[in-house]
């Protein structure tokens, strides 16, 4: 008997503790953010928009060696290769299919001269869906993107447009493999 | 004209007129508590709720009828067609017609009938054809469970919301819902018949199927329960009357428990909207916070429970009225 009361007890107070607790519930701060007149805030390293970034002489990073188009899961990035007259490469077309990118980052991960970068913008929306397709001119943006100061063809060493074997940044002469002295 | 005279016509005409404001009153109160019920789940959870078509978001419900209207009606080939386009329409009549015996303020009420308590109870006990007859004509395993468990814990609680209330028919001495508003003029029923308060409320929430007794639509188990295969207006008649059911049990309480339209300074009316207003909110606070009891559960609570109270209310109710008298 004791123990029936003490149950209904029990339970009497959990329901009514509970509908007071929704109740303070009002005087809470919404979680909400009404989204077009209040901006959400997106952290720098959110995966967004894709650009294609310049270095910091204004000139193309990208050298059009299809790294991010094999390391995209959906096959969205599409890219074709040209020569300058001083043998550097560069993408005569690049093109990404932003209806079929899922925004995973991999392209940025596999880029080797920092040239594609995700950003922080995710307001793409279209009412045609081949509007959706960017091309290289759409892609193209004049800003460093999150590596500023950075050049691939002054660390590389390779040898392209006048500069030489041994003349990148921190690079050792090369070593002549002809002879035989120290 | 008949053979009337033309004050018999303009009375006619004037309950005529009574009868239709209320009718749409009812019918736009339980429309908007669509919009209320949102609004209020979201407060209770934290967000907004839908706060953008028209002011507060309040022109939602014209924008949700909008929709609804241009739904595809579709009524399944394996259904009972008849008595499946019959089923909404019942729980809309019967919830609108509970209303004529509904007294608002000293004047405003189509009808005082000397019986009014029992019309509504009869009407509630008719609303349960409208689920069970869904459930039945749809021809749906989800449906009939829906159906079988609404005319289970509809007739059980139903049980329990008729004892409850006689408590305040002794008290009143008349089972005529103006003669009970007025005898509370000094005290208000909820102080000697809380028992039976708190009974009809939990039975109240029961008989209209509503959350935390929404076994009937329990979306985990049984997709929507009786209107599972409902679309369009059809489901929009169990949306709406569940709604109404709101209204209908808020009016209840109020006239039965709080005294109806009665109070200081402000007029009648408001007092009445008021009251109802307040438990129409405190229903949608019960969705928000208690959870969906078992089956098996909803019946033991209902038969191990809230029957002994209610009857031992009544008797003790008895013995009072018949000491005092």
């Amino acid at each position: 008997m004791l123990n029936a009361a003490q149950t209904a007890w029990n339970a009497t107070s959990s329901v009514l503790r509970t509908i007071g607790m929704t109740f303070m519930h009002t005087f809470r701060k919404r979680d909400t953010i009404l989204y077009p007149e209040e901006q959400p805030y997106l952290p720098p390293r959110y995966r967004g928009r894709i650009v294609l970034t310049r270095d910091p002489d204004g000139a193309e990073r990208c050298v059009a060696c299809n790294l991010c188009s094999v390391a995209c899961p959906v096959d969205c990035i599409s890219v074709v290769k040209t020569e300058d007259e001083t043998g550097r490469w560069y993408p005569e077309t690049f093109r990404i299919n932003f209806s079929r990118c899922i925004y995973c980052g991999y392209c940025e991960e596999a880029c080797p001269t920092y040239a594609i970068q995700l950003t922080p913008d995710f307001e793409m929306g279209e009412f045609d869906r081949q509007n959706m397709v960017y091309e290289k001119s759409d892609l193209l943006i004049s800003g460093v993107g999150k590596r500023p100061g950075y050049n691939f063809y002054r660390v590389a060493g390779m040898a392209v447009g006048g500069k030489d074997k041994g003349e990148a940044v921190n690079e050792a002469e090369p070593i002549d493999v002809k002879t035989l002295l120290p | 004209m008949f053979g009337l005279s033309f004050d018999q016509l303009l009375d006619i005409a004037l309950t005529a007129f009574e009868t239709i404001a209320i009718l749409l009153a009812v019918v736009i109160a339980a429309a908007l508590l669509i919009w209320v019920e949102r609004r209020l789940l979201g407060v209770w959870q934290d967000r907004y709720g839908p706060n953008r078509v028209g002011p507060f978001g309040i022109l939602q419900v014209a924008a949700d009828m909008i929709k609804i209207f241009f739904k595809e009606d579709w009524i399944p080939p394996f259904a009972d067609k008849t008595v499946f386009v019959i089923a909404p329409a019942i729980i809309m009549f019967t919830t609108l017609m509970a209303f004529a015996v509904v007294p608002f303020t000293e004047t405003i009420g189509v009808v005082d009938l000397n019986i009014g308590l029992l019309f509504i109870l009869a009407m509630s006990s008719l609303g349960v054809y409208s689920v069970i007859l869904a459930g039945w004509s749809s021809d749906n395993k989800y449906a009939l469970l829906g159906g079988m468990r609404t005319a289970a814990q509809m007739i059980s609680y139903e049980v329990f919301m008729g004892l409850s209330l006689l408590g305040v028919v002794l008290l009143a001495g008349s089972f005529d819902m103006r003669v009970i508003v007025e005898s509370q003029a000094g005290m208000w029923n909820i102080i000697p018949q809380f028992p039976a308060f708190v009974i009809f409320l939990i039975a109240g929430c029961a008989e209209i199927h509503r959350a935390p007794f929404d076994l009937p639509e329990a979306e985990q188990e049984l997709t929507a329960g009786y209107h599972t295969e409902y679309s369009g207006m059809k489901f929009g008649m169990f949306f709406v009357g569940e709604y109404l059911g709101i209204v209908l049990i808020s009016c209840l309480i109020t006239v039965l428990f709080f005294g109806g339209w009665l109070g200081p300074i402000l007029p009648g009316f408001v007092w009445f909207a008021l009251k109802a207003g307040f438990f129409v909110c405190f229903f949608v606070l019960l969705r928000a916070a208690t959870v969906r009891p078992r089956y098996d559960q909803l019946m033991s609570f209902g038969w191990k429970i809230l029957l002994p109270i209610a009857l031992v209310n009544v008797a003790i109710t008895g013995a009072v009225v018949v000491a005092m008298a």
